[in-house]
């Protein structure tokens, strides 16, 4: 089933970026603001989605060669995992610690044991959703 | 600290070895193995004098407060002879494995698992936490399971291995029980802290139904009889395996625990008989059946089985001291328990060494049959030494180890009579003495009938080039061997640095443990016991010389009867009954399984709503309905209904798209951009994957089911409705429980964050987050298994044979 649309395929090229800008936006900021890991995450995957659904799986293949599969373990291993760094210092499993660093670009930043957690489940989602999606597709064709 | 790092280092390595294998693909990944045991070896034995002054190391890392379990060590000088035994037996049977198995089997997957096995066996001997000694154990059952099952594509190796995993497991799980029986009657999981209450226990009613079942743990693991039948099948693992997991250590686990709970039961009358008379069946019926096998492996399995039964049967005895009767010398029981301890070590010597003999003469032969082999000493004299050492011992003749211990049981067998209980009477000492000639007769079956004889025989094995193999697959047993000698030339040592403080974790009230350990000596003069020796030589002699004339008492009834029988039997009826039963409920039928699911719905709900609320209603707190959102629940209202109306499937997931959507309208109106948000994407990729599902859809046709299953539906269809919609309405007016939006108001100062959806999900509820995403994980890659199975589907189904 090969898609010739070439208004969305244009639309899509520019579309996909703001779409990723808006997921990450909406991971980074969820600490405070709306967003988070599950929703930032929904996001990427719906922008992946739609690359997928405006060209062929292969072509976005070749752009994205990652196997989904291998991110959804990435991120509940390092969800899992960073939960438990803080039993290596003698704090409760799931002990969230935030710090102020002072980084080149960023200036003053906070940053915060949670974020490695939310960025497990944003991996994770993405992996997940994607696979699903992949799988059932690559069953139809 | 060190001790949980010891427990650690097998895990971790585990995992490596798989890794590293992809790099070094050869032989030599066992060289990279075998530094880990013979480190924790090492580092255990410079504990050695820190225990025989009486300390114990103890480490707690605090873990589950609120279920007070934590992961607590203790090293103490019963585990430690445990211990020593893990790694020492653990570094040997890695440096036999390097030559034993060849390049092409995968050596990755086995070191692997051998190292999870003693990891988890030494988790066993190091917890004091009794729930964390349960996930060991029963993690012990488990690799034990994939090693068993190593070369998988042998059915027999798979039944062996079901067979060992069914029986330890279901053991285990009583264990289990017991050890909650044991938390309901002291408050506590340490066994130090029930050994310390044990004055008070034997008048709880739990008392017994808990000693018991932890027995029934101990008894499966150890295989003693009737529950021995899955060792004999165990022995299709890989020989280092054998002689590693069911023969030195794992099938000790349960020796062990039985030794580490004689303070807590040991006053117990029947605690006495079960472990003892348990023990002394055991004994006989493993001797009785050894005699009867052709294959040699087959026979160190009935051995090792008789020679459980027999520490068994000792630690038994041994708990006799423990009964406070009056008149009786105590030191003659603790003495039995000393001897249950120092054979323990003596077994694991010569069985180790035993096991390597016979894998090494299967590996240069290509058999095991006792009808094949003979006249082997002349072509493999070193392995044949080691063998004559190794069975020897095990048959209770100097001088080697095996004799010290055997005159040691042998003297508490007699010593147990003495003893004022019923049933207690001069049939112990001549079953022990019976089970002592047996294991003398398959002693010299090992030893005769494998190397000697059988002249005619000798030309094949020329031409087979039978001959010692390469030095580095000797070295073990030969270690073993030594150590088997060594130790009967100096058994005091041993007594004194090892077995001492193990004696003083036995009896903790006993005082100086120095007074428990008996003097041990090669000869004590003319005693009853060493005529029960000379007796057994002579008889075993005889029997051994006319065993074909007397095998054909195999045959007869009571001797012929297998338990393996009613294992089958059990099994079977299991698996018909419970194929028919899910066969009921499991119809595949889709509108059947939703049935099920609602009507528990509906049961569950319905109960607690009636129970728990009583139906109490109280809008007094409810904020006012806006006018909007009067619209987006009439908008909702339609789309709802008008599924139900609908003639095409597309417009049916239109109208559930504008369902999902007005809802996330509503979270708006209700200002939770979070909810709207998250409901906005999840809808979105809800529809795509509508979308993808969609040509696999039947025609949407009109069914027109029977009247009782339309009824059925709307009964489901209405009380589910009502159930949520009156949970909704009396949830908000009645509280039953301190409410917790406190903490989502003080979120920004407990956790940081000033989006309070987002402090519970990454804190307060963080766990149910982390569970939540395993679950997706898991059940993403469960459409990814199920679809490309179902395209493998008619492809290869062949199963390797």
């Amino acid at each position: 089933m090969k898609i010739n649309d070439v208004i969305l395929q244009t639309v899509t090229k520019i579309v996909v970026f703001i779409i990723l800008t808006f997921g990450v936006e909406l991971f980074i900021s969820g600490h405070n603001d709306p967003g988070g890991g599950f929703s930032g995450g929904l996001v990427l995957a719906s922008a992946l989605l739609l690359l997928y659904m405006t060209y062929d799986i292969e072509t976005v293949h070749q752009g994205i060669p990652f196997d989904f599969k291998k991110i959804a373990g990435l991120g509940v291993f390092l969800a899992v995992s960073s939960s438990a760094i803080p039993m290596l210092f003698s704090n409760q499993f799931l002990t969230q610690k935030k710090g102020e660093f002072a980084l080149a670009v960023f200036g003053n930043t906070e940053l915060s044991m949670v974020l490695l957690f939310e960025a497990g489940v944003a991996l994770t989602v993405v992996g997940v959703v994607v696979t699903i999606l992949l799988t059932i597709s690559e069953d139809v064709s | 600290m060190i001790i949980p790092l010891l427990i650690l280092v097998p895990f971790v390595a585990s995992l490596f070895v798989p890794l590293l294998y992809t790099y070094v693909h050869s032989k030599k990944i066992g060289w990279l193995v075998l530094p880990f045991p013979l480190i924790l070896f090492i580092f255990l034995c410079f504990q050695i004098p820190k225990l025989g002054a009486g300390d114990s190391l103890f480490y707690t890392i605090h873990w589950l407060h609120a279920a007070n379990i934590h992961f607590t060590t203790h090293l103490d000088g019963l585990s430690m002879i445990l211990g020593l035994l893990i790694t020492g037996m653990g570094t040997l049977v890695v440096m036999y494995s390097i030559y034993y198995l060849s390049e092409r089997e995968a050596l990755g997957r086995f070191y692997m698992y051998l190292l999870l096995f003693m990891g988890s066996m030494l988790g066993v001997v190091f917890s004091d936490n009794v729930l964390v000694l349960y996930v060991f154990w029963e993690l012990t059952s488990v690799s034990s399971f994939l090693l068993i099952a190593f070369w998988h594509q042998r059915k027999n190796s798979r039944a062996g291995a079901k067979k060992a995993m069914l029986i330890t497991v279901t053991g285990g799980v009583g264990m289990l029980v017991g050890f909650l029986m044991m938390h309901q009657m002291t408050g506590t999981y340490s066994i130090q802290e029930m050994i310390g209450m044990a004055g008070t226990l034997p008048a709880e009613t739990l008392f017994v139904p808990a000693m018991l079942l932890i027995l029934l743990g101990a008894f499966t693991k150890s295989a003693q009889f009737p529950f021995h039948i899955w060792l004999p099948d165990a022995m299709e693992a890989p020989t280092p395996v054998s002689a590693y997991l069911h023969s030195a250590t794992m099938v000790k686990a349960g020796i062990y625990l039985v030794a580490r709970f004689i303070p807590v039961f040991g006053e117990s009358e029947l605690w006495f008989y079960s472990v003892t008379f348990v023990g002394l069946i055991t004994l006989f019926w493993g001797s009785f059946n050894a005699v009867r096998q052709n294959d040699l492996k087959a026979l160190l399995a009935y051995s090792t089985i008789s020679q459980l039964g027999l520490i068994m049967s000792l630690l038994g005895i041994g708990s006799a001291a423990m009964l406070n009767l009056p008149g009786v010398d105590k030191t003659l029981y603790t003495a039995a328990a000393f001897a249950g301890l120092f054979h323990l070590i003596n077994h694991s010597t010569f069985k180790g060494a035993l096991f390597m003999i016979i894998g090494i003469v299967d590996h240069e032969l290509g058999t095991r049959d006792i009808r094949k082999l003979g006249g082997l000493a002349i072509f493999m004299p070193i392995t044949f030494s080691i063998a004559l050492a190794g069975s020897f011992s095990m048959a209770g003749l100097p001088p080697f180890n095996g004799f010290l211990s055997k005159e040691l049981f042998l003297e508490a067998s007699l010593a147990v009579q003495q003893l004022a209980l019923p049933g207690v009477h001069v049939w112990i000492p001549i079953v022990a003495w019976v089970a002592s000639v047996l294991t003398f007769v398959y002693c010299m079956i090992i030893v005769f009938q494998t190397f000697f004889g059988r002249q005619q025989q000798q030309p094949a094995w020329v031409d087979r080039g039978a001959h010692d193999p390469q030095p580095g697959m000797l070295l073990a047993p030969s270690v073993l061997g030594v150590m088997i000698v060594a130790l009967f030339f100096f058994p005091n040592v041993l007594a004194k640095w090892i077995v001492q403080p193990a004696m003083g974790a036995i009896y903790p009230s006993f005082g100086n443990p120095e007074t428990l350990v008996p003097h041990i000596a090669a000869w004590h003069g003319f005693t009853p016991a060493f005529w029960m020796t000379i007796g057994i030589i002579l008889f075993g002699a005889v029997l051994y010389i006319f065993l074909p004339q007397w095998r054909r008492v195999y045959t007869i009834a009571p001797f012929s009867w297998r338990i393996d029988t009613i294992y089958t039997l059990l099994l079977m009826q299991l698996e018909g009954n419970s194929y028919h039963l899910t066969n009921k409920y499991m119809t595949g039928h889709l509108h059947r399984y939703f049935t099920y699911i609602m009507l528990f719905f509906i049961a569950m709900m319905g109960t607690a709503l009636s129970l728990v609320w009583r139906l109490a209603f109280n809008f007094s707190e409810d904020s006012v309905v806006t006018l909007n959102e009067y619209i987006l629940v009439f908008v909702m209202m339609i789309a709802a209904l008008a599924i139900l109306f609908v003639k095409s499937r597309l417009i049916a997931i239109l109208l559930n798209g504008v369902l999902g959507f007005t809802v996330a309208f509503l979270f708006v109106v209700l200002r939770a951009p979070d909810l709207a948000l998250t409901q906005i994407v999840v809808e979105t990729v809800t529809t795509v994957l509508f979308l993808l599902t969609f040509r696999f859809m039947p025609d949407w046709k009109k069914e027109t089911p029977r009247r009782p299953v339309k009824m059925l539906n709307i009964f489901i269809a209405v009380a589910s409705g009502l159930i949520v919609i009156l949970t909704a309405l009396i949830v908000q007016g009645n509280r039953l429980f301190e409410p917790i939006s406190k903490y989502f108001e003080d979120a920004k100062t407990l956790t940081g964050g000033g989006n309070i959806v987002n402090a519970i999900l990454g804190d307060f509820r963080a766990f149910d987050t982390m569970l939540e995403i395993v679950v997706l994980f898991i059940g993403g890659l469960g459409v990814y298994v199920l679809i490309r199975l179902k395209d493998k589907k008619g492809g290869d189904q062949n199963e390797d044979q």
